[in-house]
């Protein structure tokens, strides 16, 4: 066991692991809405677009978590009012904002001289998170965490059946928002774990691999911000063995864990073809049907 | 029954206008977004508490788009909807509408009970999570409707039939003094047809007021207190039984 403790005996390591953790659970209870409502696009976008906030932040010495928030949050406000009009195509309209920003990004960046301490932001940097970065971290995962226990009523509902929701009183529109406003939060503490470019990874592998084992939103949180925190332990501490990146390291834990989820899935679908006929309390389609037919003849 | 602790809508609170019919629309025109040409066309319709009125006519006759206009998903291009005297949205909590299957998303990991719960929502509001009260109205109405042996599964994997019960279960949950049905019987097995009748006639008895767009006059053993014909956006002839009185285009044939 000697191998797995020891490299957390560093203060840096302890950091990290708090912070991946943190991140990891943050973006996986998110990811279940952001999966949900196939989102996933836009929470690839929203991270990148953090990129030319972060730049700025840097050149003139701001908070770069600000920074790369203000960029964040402009985009998810841009991208939802955009949808709202219907002018252009959503996704479209995300595609040409996104790689505009990021663009931008990348040629501030490449004016810079600190060239390296960008490339932070690209791939981030877990292991050099501080305690300052620890305290703001923490404060988004609260902050999210409790919005969406706290809306989740609302956000099942309107993602659910939004003329529903619009029939009493509840504007589907204002969900989104808040939803897109969580987003930029979460996506800013991803970009310190493992960067702009793999943070939608810890949005929505956790969250599509927990979709694959159960049916329910509550459970699927669970799931996915247990397979956070796993993929996080098991992602530092290969790194460390191995020397390698660690966010690469941990986004390929969180894809390693999809894998093998869906294979158990696929194979308990194989052998178990009838597995989903319980005896009364369930039925499935079939077999309720033929009965409704049977008592109709 | 109890307020919202907050309402989702402000409003909320308006109490029914006394004498006031429970549903009344006048000179209703309603356009489409993005439409050129509108789907109402001055609709006046009249139809007091406790009437059950058929909203007949042929496809794209406007029954949809008239029972979406009263739900308050369109906006209303010019005319007016009272709702027991108030405008619409001021009244949420009283009317419920029970919409085509189509659109709801089967997939989402949602069990039938909490679909059901949903519809006691507009009495929730904000930050207010369904009580002992809420969850025994659900599973009072899902028994009723046959689906207590299904609260438990995930919404698509019942069949059309069930799920419209599970749809109208959830407007029974709502308790509300309006009733907007579209094609409640449209396409379902005979068992739901009769389940969907039978929570009509309970909902007659307990003097609710109904609005039900369908093809199938003789529904409700042809019981209605009132037929509305809608042709093109228009009211093309009124029953003049109790309750419905056209006044724009009156019957006169």
């Amino acid at each position: 066991m000697d191998w797995l403790i020891e490299p957390f005996r560093h203060v840096f390591m302890q950091h990290a692991l708090l912070a991946a953790v943190l991140v990891g659970v943050t973006c996986a209870v998110l990811g279940v809405h952001v999966v949900q409502r196939r989102m996933a696009f836009i929470g690839d976008a929203l991270a990148h677009t953090t990129l030319p906030g972060l730049v700025i932040a840097h050149l003139f010495g701001w908070s770069l978590s600000l920074g790369g928030f203000g960029a964040a949050l402009a985009t998810g406000l841009l991208i939802g009012w955009a949808s709202r009009r219907h002018a252009v195509k959503e996704d479209a309209a995300i595609g040409v904002v996104f790689t505009g920003m990021f663009a931008l990004g990348v040629l501030l960046m490449s004016r810079t001289r600190s060239y390296r301490d960008l490339t932070h932001m690209l791939f981030g940097n877990v292991l050099g998170v501080t305690t300052e970065d620890l305290w703001f971290i923490g404060g988004v995962a609260a902050v999210v965490l409790l919005c969406l226990a706290i809306f989740h009523k609302e956000l099942e509902l309107t993602a659910c059946d939004p003329t529903h929701a619009e029939v009493i009183g509840l504007r589907s529109d204002r969900m989104r928002f808040l939803l897109l406003g969580l987003l930029a939060l979460a996506v800013v503490t991803g970009i310190q774990t493992v960067g702009v470019i793999l943070t939608n990874a810890l949005l929505i592998t956790p969250a599509a691999t927990a979709a694959l084992l159960s049916d329910r939103m509550p459970w699927r949180m669970l799931l996915g911000a247990l397979l956070a925190t796993a993929c996080s332990v098991a992602g530092l501490t290969l790194s460390y063995v191995a020397e390698t990146s660690s966010g690469a390291a941990i986004v390929l834990c969180c894809t390693a864990a999809f894998m093998a989820a869906y294979a158990a899935r696929s194979a308990s679908h194989r052998l178990r073809p009838t597995a989903s006929i319980p005896v009364t309390k369930d039925k499935p389609n079939k077999v309720a049907m033929a009965e409704e037919v049977s008592r109709c003849n | 029954m109890k307020d919202p602790w907050i309402p989702y809508s402000r409003g909320w609170h308006a109490d029914p206008v006394r004498g006031a019919p429970a549903l009344l629309t006048e000179s209703l025109v309603v356009t489409y977004p993005g439409a050129s040409c509108p789907a109402l066309r001055g609709v006046s319709v009249r139809v007091s508490c406790g009437t059950c009125a058929a909203l007949v006519g042929p496809n794209g006759s406007g029954k949809s788009t008239f029972l979406k206009a009263v739900a308050g998903l369109l906006p209303v291009a010019s005319g007016a909807i009272r709702v027991h005297g108030n405008p619409v949205g001021a009244c949420h909590h009283r009317v419920a509408y029970l919409p085509q299957r189509g659109e709801i998303d089967w997939g989402f990991p949602i069990s039938v009970e909490r679909l059901v719960l949903t519809g006691r929502y507009v009495h929730l509001g904000w930050l207010a999570w369904p009580g002992r009260r809420d969850r025994q109205i659900a599973t009072a109405v899902l028994e009723r409707l046959g689906l207590d042996s299904l609260a438990g599964q995930q919404i698509g994997k019942l069949s059309g039939g069930q799920q419209q019960r599970a749809l109208l279960a959830r407007a029974l949950a709502q308790e509300a003094d309006l009733l907007l049905l579209d094609e409640p019987s449209n396409g379902v097995d005979a068992r739901t047809q009769e389940t969907i009748y039978d929570a009509m006639r309970s909902l007659r008895n307990q003097g609710k007021t109904l609005v039900v767009a369908t093809h199938d006059l003789t529904l409700l053993d042809g019981a209605f207190g009132a037929v509305v014909r809608l042709r093109d956006g228009e009211v093309e002839t009124d029953s003049s039984r109790n309750g419905v009185a056209g006044k724009e285009r009156a019957w006169t044939g």
